[in-house]
């Protein structure tokens, strides 16, 4: 313990950078998956028999149905690995071009966190009484301003905690990116662990309470939140 | 006066099943027009097919000289001038009163929030909620929040209102407030088609009730001799059940 605590230090400037990297894997990504989220779970709860939006709300399933049954390991293989193998005999891609693994990573949060996001906002949305649906569009407001304005501010009162059980998922998620070489938190740690193995059972502790401190604010920021948006109950 | 609203041989089909076959009637301007008849009758689906709430199976409805059947029609603008009660008021419960009110106006540039807020404390002075602008539809009685819901509609300046059983879901104390509010919009000459189980109403305040059954108008007629002296058998047994 004292040999950790008083050689640490040297590894801290190490720890911040790859917990910047963590930071903004989670938070561009769940900017991203929150608005694929709202897009895809409106679209499906839409009841247009419009043949286009049949189509899409079928795509939207797929996707949805895709996500949930497949593991985020294979999901991240298979877009870091898998993708520009089939892709660069014939396009020259490579994810080098773009950004490299970060880019690959926050591709497959996205998708990931998307897809659950897009089940949480339907579930929101349909959780809110068709009464206030009939209600805003007998007034003559039209579909968009009923959703943004009557539907989803009553919705988001339901969807708040799965959001932010979600958004803690991720979070954790982008761990697994080390995988595929992403230098973030759990990637950093692997690689001082191999060079300071005397101390590897703390240096993952030490890993783990940064992802804790911050899941751990995030849920008692969603309690005050919940609080503040129960007015007119 | 004018064709308020004219229904043209009007069905509606949810499925295979059939509510509204052939419905054909006019309202005049300034008209007030009950509906009444057995629950399953059609009555409610009759009525939401007249700003549209319920996509229309065949025949034409024509509000305010609006083809609403028309699939080009713009409905939200043919809507802005037919306000609806519902049976279950609807408020929207994150708003307060008052922006319950001044939500459809302000947000389809009707008028400007300042304008808004006048008219929506006009509203409520005259149904009787001034008292209440800031409160949440949570805290209201039944019959608070459909007086609520009324001034909402009015807040549009509808030229037509479409009154869905207001007065079903409410404690039969609470009844006769918005009955008043309802007579007091007939007596100012507002158009309205009313589907209530209120025989007292539609007799006292009605130019004309239709008595439905089946997905059809089976007996219309002005209020007195439908309701005092039916002539249909159907008519008869229902108004000796309700009576």
């Amino acid at each position: 313990m004292s040999d950790f605590i008083s050689n640490i230090g040297k590894y801290l400037p190490l720890f911040f950078t790859a917990f910047t990297v963590t930071i903004s894997l989670a938070l561009i990504s769940l900017v991203l998956a929150t608005v694929v989220g709202i897009l895809v779970g409106l679209i499906n709860t839409t009841k247009s028999k419009n043949i286009f939006m049949k189509l899409l709300r079928g795509l939207a399933n797929i996707y949805i149905e895709i996500i949930r049954g497949t593991p985020m390991l294979v999901q991240i293989l298979f877009f870091c690995f898998g993708v520009p193998a089939a892709l660069r005999p014939i396009t020259g891609f490579t994810w080098a071009s773009v950004g490299g693994m970060f880019t690959a990573g926050i591709v497959v949060l996205t998708l990931n966190a998307g897809a659950y996001m897009a089940e949480i906002v339907r579930a929101g949305i349909e959780s809110v009484d068709s009464g206030q649906v009939e209600a805003a569009r007998s007034l003559g407001l039209p579909y968009g301003k009923t959703m943004t304005k009557v539907i989803l501010p009553q919705a988001i009162r339901t969807m708040l905690p799965s959001i932010i059980n979600q958004f803690i998922i991720t979070i954790k998620d982008t761990s697994l990116l080390s995988a595929v070489g992403v230098a973030e938190l759990t990637n950093n740690a692997k690689t001082i662990s191999s060079m300071w193995s005397s101390q590897t059972l703390l240096l993952y502790a030490f890993t783990g309470l940064f992802y804790f401190v911050i899941c751990f604010t995030l849920s008692r920021v969603a309690r005050l939140l919940e609080k503040r948006m129960s007015y007119g109950r | 006066m004018a064709d308020k609203v004219i229904v043209k041989d009007l069905r509606k089909s949810f499925g295979e099943n059939e509510v509204l076959k052939s419905i054909s009637t006019t309202v005049k301007e300034g008209e007030v027009l009950c509906i009444i008849g057995p629950s399953g009758s059609g009555k409610s689906t009759f009525l939401r097919c007249l700003n549209r709430l319920e996509e229309i199976s065949g025949g034409q409805v024509i509000v305010d000289g609006y083809d609403i059947t028309d699939p080009k029609v713009d409905i939200n603008k043919v809507r802005e001038n037919i306000g609806m009660v519902f049976q279950h008021f609807n408020l929207f419960p994150h708003k307060t009163v008052k922006q319950n009110i001044t939500l459809a106006p302000v947000e389809l540039k009707k008028m400007t929030k300042e304008e808004a807020d006048v008219l929506a404390m006009q509203l409520l002075e005259r149904v009787g909620l001034a008292d209440k602008a800031d409160a949440y539809p949570s805290q209201l009685s039944g019959g608070q929040k459909q007086r609520v819901a009324i001034a909402r509609s009015l807040a549009m300046k509808p030229n037509i209102m479409l009154f869905d059983e207001p007065t079903s879901a409410l404690d039969p104390e609470m009844v006769g407030e918005v009955l008043n509010v309802m007579k007091e919009l007939a007596k100012d000459g507002m158009t309205m088609v009313v589907v209530t189980h209120e025989m007292g109403f539609a007799r006292e305040v009605s130019d004309r009730v239709i008595f439905m059954d089946g997905g059809y108008i089976v007996e219309e007629g002005n209020p007195q001799e439908l309701i005092n002296h039916p002539k249909e058998k159907r008519t008869i047994d229902f108004l000796n059940q309700v009576l």
